[in-house]
């Protein structure tokens, strides 16, 4: 479905990121997965091997403006430029407004939100050149409906959904789509650090009555980057098991 | 060999898929020849590939005609 394209993925080593990659891998994509240590990169490395797929881990901090230029050239340089882009990486730091750090909300801001312009910055002359391409951002149903204790991150993630819109109307013309997956809870280091009781009362609220597999998202954002996402953009898909419904 | 401006005209042509002779040199990409604004980003990464050089944002920003176009190429190449 995605033979011989090169797409490159943030935040790749675990959870969400994990599961895309391995997805495009499966569909025949080559898959250039980002991580911000060495050991997390050759993780990515092995795991695409071990999925017998083509492309490799590199390390890469999404906020560093200079690493990011040099992960793009030697990445080009070996593979091609990216026609697909993940923008997955993320952190927490939740706190209660009135409680939260300066470093907090900065740090959220520049991992989660910065990142993505940085990132499609990056990528779109390539795609320009192309003629062709599919950025696809990884928001929150936090970005959608808010969560007490994540200002930051939910203001990152609503951020993400305008900027993809923005974006989207300035590629259009050129081939080039542009959307978010929002997704809801889904099983991963980061919602397994919530208490029990918490994850209890949050499948009470989610009408398919579990949390989400990583794949569950891996599938959408597959579906995006292959031809079957061609006349779809500037939209969010939320695939959060029906907890919001927009 | 062609010269500087044959093939800046030729780059010009090709991307905002005008006719040569409507390629004077003091038309403007967005008035006279119908470009909008992410042409003239096209047409600036176009003249970087064909001239190997990088034109920083500030300076592209400027280059508004055929004639902006080689001058800055005159002005900054071997």
């Amino acid at each position: 479905m995605l033979t011989g394209k090169i797409a490159l993925v943030t935040g790749a080593s675990r959870g969400i990121g994990k599961a895309i990659a391995l997805d495009l891998v499966a569909n025949g994509a080559v898959v250039i997965g980002t991580a911000t240590s060495e050991s997390g990169a050759q993780a990515i490395t092995d795991y695409i091997a071990a999925a017998g797929g083509k492309g490799k881990g590199m390390a890469l901090n999404v906020i560093d403006p200079e690493q990011i230029a040099s992960v793009m050239s030697a990445m080009t340089a070996e593979f091609g430029a990216p026609t697909i882009l993940v923008n997955n990486a993320g952190i927490t730091r939740d706190n209660l407004l009135m409680r939260m750090k300066d470093d907090e909300w900065d740090d959220i801001i520049q991992t989660n939100l910065s990142s993505v312009y940085r990132m499609s910055k990056a990528c779109v002359r390539g795609m320009m050149k192309a003629k062709q391409g599919r950025i696809i951002n990884i928001a929150s149903v936090v970005g959608v409906m808010g969560n007490a204790g994540q200002t930051n991150y939910a203001a990152a993630k609503a951020g993400i959904i305008g900027f993809a819109k923005s974006l989207a109307r300035e590629v259009g013309s050129r081939g080039i789509t542009v959307n978010t997956v929002a997704p809801g809870f889904i099983d991963t280091d980061m919602t397994r650090n919530l208490p029990d009781e918490q994850r209890v009362a949050l499948t009470q609220q989610i009408p398919l009555s579990r949390l989400g597999a990583p794949e569950d998202i891996a599938k959408a954002v597959t579906f995006l980057a292959s031809d079957g996402g061609a006349y779809i953009t500037g939209q969010t898909i939320n695939v959060n098991g029906g907890m919001v419904m927009v | 060999m062609s010269s500087i401006e044959d093939r800046v005209k030729k780059i010009v042509v090709e991307q905002l898929g005008v006719e040569e002779a409507q390629v004077t040199s003091d038309a403007s990409f967005i008035d006279d020849l119908g470009a909008d604004s992410l042409d003239t980003v096209e047409l600036v990464m176009a003249l970087e590939e064909e001239f190997d050089c990088e034109i920083p944002d500030e300076e592209a920003e400027k280059i508004a005609t055929l004639a902006q176009a080689v001058a800055y190429i005159n002005a900054n190449m071997e």
